[in-house]
């Protein structure tokens, strides 16, 4: 019998099918949504493509040729259920830990202030409520290794700017919705710079392309900014000026 | 050596069928828009693996090639020639060193595909030579080509004027059947359909009725990434906020302002507006031949047939596959030696 964890499978269009495991963002549903992922990753399904985790669905695409048989998606729907039912009887997630280490306001971080007043703290209150808890990464998205990390506590919950930025440095750390990102590349954001890393989020040639995999566990770790110089200049091979 | 660019048209990127399984990481899956004409032109010009052609947009390039080798053109009419003579589509052609490709502005449907026989010589990223122009990587130094590139082949045929001449009367007597489900889609046909999505009921009553009986122009601002529809307004019942999921290669969203736009190759992996339908994937090769201006209209098919037609064209391209053996074999018998 289909657990209940499963809401709806759905086709987009003729080549993908959508699992929803739930209808808004929660941390539960979330986990859930990456260990599904994850085991179905493991499965190694002949066909299939690409397996994309959300926040509340995953994204299974498979290709139209005959590995999946004649009705890919009844051959689908039953590998799902069965991972929901092995997810139903607490099979869980084996995630990474990754320590990034990120330095707040000033200059990397110029929406600290404004973050702050918003949420009615001291700026040194933001920074203590944003790295103290171990967040995850939900989902990747957007552009390549754009992480959606979450979820925060509900002060967090702030709408985006209402302007975006055209152009936001590398690195650059944002927050809203309860939810941060960090920008791999100079990309337009409407996210609330607190800080940013220097690490490195993307590299195209690299064996592992992206810093974060969708179910990493995160702690954010402040540093001064000397100290991101340093790590800068070591990522890159620089010296410091 | 390789294939020289003397002018690099609008657009020519390197593209294959895409670069799938890494869009879990944020990372576009790109390919060629008509991937049709790029297996065609692939298979065609002996290929079995899905090598990189170059996707040329509505103005062509002007090459030449320093080497001999097989090529094929599909998709879109432009009016190639090769020093001067008209180049035929879907047929293999012998170039010999020296030898000059021109093409002209399309006449008929917007993107054509050029396959070399054993492929260019591109490193691939994360498994496929697809250019992802967005993020820079990928094809050709991540980018469109420019004069004075110069694009190895990797499996070029001997030099040999005998050899050649012989090769080529052999290709050119060789009568070559394209299973109907491969045929023309570059000209008039603009008959699209669609798949509806899951959120096709929340959509207005008037808004479903005009996304099958209205006529749709292309806009201008219609390209890899997606394909802007001008026509009614497209509109929810309730309007609500969307939580952001996976895109597809069709997926038609309907951002506020009601006009809606078809996610193309180049699309980012995940978006949050709501999607009103899916074009079946038999039919994009018909979308991502027209170019802004041009006129589009949808129909409704169900998700089991779409998949059916999309199967039938898998096997149409294996058949097409099978019957090219032989001339596989003739070029296979011509490779240059490599050192």
């Amino acid at each position: 019998m289909p657990s209940n964890l499963l809401k709806r499978i759905r086709p987009q269009g003729d080549r993908c099918l959508i699992i929803d495991l739930g209808d808004q963002i929660d941390q539960a549903v979330g986990l859930r949504c990456l260990t599904l992922a994850h085991r179905l990753r493991q499965a190694q399904v002949p066909g299939v493509l690409d397996i994309v985790p959300s926040f509340t669905a995953v994204a299974i695409y498979f290709e139209p040729g005959s590995a999946l048989g004649l009705n890919p998606v009844a051959h689908l729907t039953s590998l799902v259920e069965g991972i929901i039912d092995q997810i139903a009887e607490g099979a869980e997630l084996i995630a990474r830990r990754i320590q990034i280490p990120v330095c707040y306001g000033g200059a990397h971080g110029p929406d600290l202030d404004d973050v702050a007043q918003r949420m009615g703290i001291e700026p040194a209150e933001v920074v203590q409520a944003h790295h103290a808890s171990i967040c995850r990464v939900y989902m990747i998205g957007f552009a390549p290794g754009h992480p959606y990390i979450g979820i925060h506590d509900d002060r967090f919950n702030l709408p985006r700017r209402e302007v975006p930025r055209t152009a936001l440095p590398a690195g650059s750390l944002g927050v809203a919705n309860r939810q941060s990102t960090i920008y791999p590349n100079v990309l337009p954001g409407g996210w609330h710079i607190i800080g940013a890393t220097p690490l490195r989020l993307f590299d195209a040639e690299a064996k592992q392309p992206t810093l974060l995999m969708p179910g990493d566990e995160i702690e954010f770790a402040p540093i001064d900014a000397e100290r991101f110089d340093e790590i800068k200049a070591a990522q890159t091979g620089e010296h410091v000026p | 050596m390789s294939m020289i660019v003397k002018r690099p048209g609008l657009l020519s990127s390197f593209q294959d069928s895409g670069r799938w399984g890494y869009q879990h990481l944020g990372v576009s899956v790109t390919g060629a828009m008509d991937i049709q004409s790029h297996q065609m032109a692939n298979l065609i010009a002996g290929n079995t693996d899905d090598c990189a052609t170059l996707e040329i947009t509505l103005l062509g390039p002007t090459l030449v090639f320093t080497e001999a080798c097989c090529i094929c053109l599909a998709g879109a009419q432009m009016n190639a020639r090769m020093n001067g003579r008209p180049v035929p589509r879907y047929r293999p052609l012998i170039v010999r060193p020296t030898d000059t490709l021109t093409f002209e502005t399309a006449s008929e449907g917007t993107r054509a595909y050029l396959a070399v026989h054993g492929g260019f010589d591109l490193a691939p990223v994360m498994g496929s030579q697809s250019t992802y122009l967005r993020a820079g990587f990928g094809g050709w130094q991540g980018r469109a080509l420019k004069k004075d590139d110069e694009i190895p082949l990797r499996a070029p045929l001997v030099d040999s004027k005998e050899t050649l001449t012989a090769l080529s009367e052999r290709i050119w007597d060789q009568m070559l059947y394209l299973p109907s489900m491969l045929g023309q889609h570059t000209g008039r046909k603009s008959l699209v359909r669609l798949i509806r999505s899951d959120q096709w009921p929340e959509f207005t009553a008037a808004s479903r009725a005009a996304m099958v009986s209205g006529t749709w122009r292309i806009s201008t601002d219609s390209e890899r990434m997606g394909y802007r529809l001008q026509g009614p307004e497209i509109t929810l019942e309730k309007p609500r906020e969307m939580i952001s999921e996976a895109t597809s290669f069709g997926s038609i969203q309907v951002p506020r302002g009601g006009q809606p736009i078809v996610l193309m190759a180049d699309r980012q992996t995940s978006g949050g507006y709501p999607k009103i339908a899916t074009v079946a994937s038999v039919d994009l090769p018909i979308l991502a031949q027209k170019k802004p201006g041009d006129e589009v209209r949808f129909t409704l098919v169900d998700v089991e047939h779409a998949q059916q037609l999309d199967r039938a064209k898998a096997a149409a391209l294996d058949e097409l596959s099978v019957s090219l053996a032989s001339i596989r074999q003739w070029l296979c018998d011509a490779k240059a030696t490599v050192n």
